[in-house]
């Protein structure tokens, strides 16, 4: 039977929803038992968060302050510790989990798993290669451990079950090898939700034409309580940072709801959001791509339909 | 745990005889981004005959960035490397066009996994002690990210994976991340394992008259088999399908007709 470990992602005190999301895709392993480790300066509140997500067994708190902004050379060492006893160690498929799982399985052994989207049984899953385009099946040795990241628009949140879980303190085991150094972390700000795990998305494309014209999109997603995207030709036209990046280079979500304003729907960026459930599209070119895989499509200037259904809504 | 100073000792040794920094440079041969690929009708793998095969886009990012280090003088020697079977040569002379210095090829038939392939490298790297290593985030066929920030655990080195900004100074890189949150930035100290994302730069385009100089600049083939690698253990793939379709949709004549619908659907 599969014993799980998750290595949590959380910021600020917070966990990270990609966290809740590979939980879910744990609980698909039918695993014996599923602990959570959280490795921070102060672990303890998210943790106690992490104690009442549903099929959590046990949470292991790993306090330094080296962990306040932990690189992945600083915790791999400290994961294949924790492994011991493990079947499966899994991380979120973002760019934390990207980061450190590769070097945890190499450390173990073992090659990963990258980008789980569906789990056959707790050594069988299917993953996306060729950004999506196909779809393939890949068994891991039993008698290795797991290493694998789970892609998080692929599964929903887990929520909080009936028990809480204990929360166990743990003693690091490794040293900071003193050759990788955090400087510095900026994030482009914005209070609205966050783009890789909202319910609702809007993002906008090159046609917006401009850093202040852009502000549309953000009054628009303000209205519907959405997160704010957008097309790699926007990001690089620089209307918005890069962080905002929506497609295959940038994230890829799966929102309940999407809004493409003004995006043709580049292969790449399509990518990124064909696992969306409803996708509307508005562009002044009604042959733009964005309509092949759109649910609702609305052919016009957005610059008035968009203030149009904001008044709408 | 054991902190290995071993190599950088080594590194700083070779500085002070003199020797440069040299820049290694993985890159591997893929379809090409332009393609839409397709899974072959009877479910077996990708099809890949008579289509176009490039350097991976994000290795195409790596190379550039280390002929940009060498130009500015801080690296003496560009090496370019890969593994697989006698075509990927003609990505290593693309490489050597682009203005690396010269090419290893490790010879290997059928797929290396990230694991194999990150043990391939450290041999390499073993014998030529690089500074930088220098890789795409990933590869766009198998689109996996491992095999850098393997290397830098094999290796027992520094990792900065998806660097968007690469600045050296002093025996260290400063390197600016493209993470989640936004731009994370790394201080390492060399040697050191570096991925770089997207807007890291755009890669140079290659002149006839390079082409023509690349056909002379060294090209050494090294047996996989002399490099005494363990392959295991391997993940098994047992079946390509294409993703799912999403459904035709509809053409709205308003916006009213949009909110409608939407709220139909239960979605406003």
């Amino acid at each position: 039977m599969a014993r799980i470990l998750i290595i949590a992602q959380h910021e600020d005190g917070k966990l990270n929803p990609a966290t809740a999301k590979t939980l879910k895709g744990a609980l698909a392993f039918g695993a014996e038992g599923i602990d959570i480790a959280v490795f921070g300066s102060q672990p303890d509140p998210v943790a106690a968060e992490a104690a009442k997500l549903e099929g959590v067994a046990r949470v292991l708190t790993i306090a330094h302050e080296d962990f306040a902004h932990a690189t992945a050379a600083r915790l791999a060492p400290e994961v294949q510790a924790l492994a011991e006893g493990y079947s499966h160690i899994l991380g979120p498929s973002t760019t934390f989990g990207k980061d450190l799982m590769p070097r945890v399985a190499a450390l173990l052994g073992v090659n990963q798993v990258s980008d789980i989207q569906e789990v056959i049984d707790a050594h069988t899953f299917k993953r996306p290669i060729y950004a999506g385009n196909a779809i393939i099946t890949v068994k891991a040795p039993q008698d290795q451990p797991v290493v694998a990241t789970i892609r998080s628009a692929s599964f929903s949140s887990a929520v909080a079950g009936d028990s809480q879980a204990d929360i166990v303190a743990r003693e690091p085991a490794a040293e900071d090898p003193g050759h990788t150094r955090f400087v510095k972390l900026e994030t482009g700000g914005g209070d609205g939700p966050d783009l890789q795990t909202a319910d609702r998305v809007v993002s906008g494309g090159r046609a917006l034409g401009s850093k202040e014209k852009f502000e549309l999109i953000f009054e628009f997603a303000g209205k519907l309580g959405a997160a704010v995207g957008a097309s790699r030709a926007a990001v690089d036209a620089g209307y918005v940072p890069n962080e905002l990046q929506v497609g295959q280079t940038g994230k890829i979500i799966a929102p309940e709801l999407y809004f493409a304003i003004g995006i043709s729907g580049a292969i790449q960026h399509l990518t990124g959001i064909k696992d969306a459930g409803t996708i509307v599209a508005i562009n002044k070119d009604g042959e733009a791509p964005i309509f092949e895989i759109a649910d609702y499509g609305l052919v016009g200037d957005l610059f008035e339909i968009v203030p149009e259904l904001e008044k709408l809504i | 745990m054991h902190v290995n100073n071993q190599d950088t000792l080594q590194y700083a040794l070779a500085q002070d005889n003199g020797l440069e920094m040299k820049i290694l440079v993985p890159i591997k041969r893929v379809v090409d981004y332009n393609v839409r690929v397709r899974v072959k009708s009877d479910g077996s793998g990708i099809e890949t005959e008579g289509v176009k095969m490039s350097i991976n886009p994000f290795d195409e990012i790596a190379l550039e960035e280390a002929l940009r280090i060498k130009e500015a003088g801080n690296a003496e020697e560009v090496v370019v490397c890969s593994i697989g079977s006698k075509d990927c040569q003609q990505q290593l002379r693309t490489g050597l066009a682009m203005g690396a210095d010269r090419a290893l090829h490790v010879v290997a038939d059928g797929p290396v996994q990230p694991l194999a392939a990150a043990r391939i490298l450290l041999k390499l790297v073993e014998r030529e002690q690089p500074g930088i290593v220098f890789l795409g985030k990933q590869a766009i066929d198998d689109d996996n990210s491992q095999t850098g920030q393997m290397l830098a655990a094999l290796w027992d080195r520094p990792q900065a994976t998806f660097a968007s900004k690469v600045t050296l100074a002093d025996g260290k890189v400063t390197v600016t991340r493209e993470v989640d949150a936004g731009l994370e930035t790394l201080e390492v100290d060399l040697p050191a394992v570096l991925t770089c994302d997207l807007r890291l730069n755009e890669p140079r385009f290659v002149k006839l008259p390079e082409i023509m100089k690349a056909k002379r600049k060294p090209l050494d083939e090294i047996a996989l088999d002399d490099l005494g690698i363990d392959h295991g253990p391997r993940l098994e793939i047992t079946a390509f399908e294409p993703p799912p379709k999403r459904g035709g949709g509809k053409i709205l004549g308003s916006a009213q007709e949009l909110v409608d619908e939407l709220k139909n659907k239960g979605l406003l």
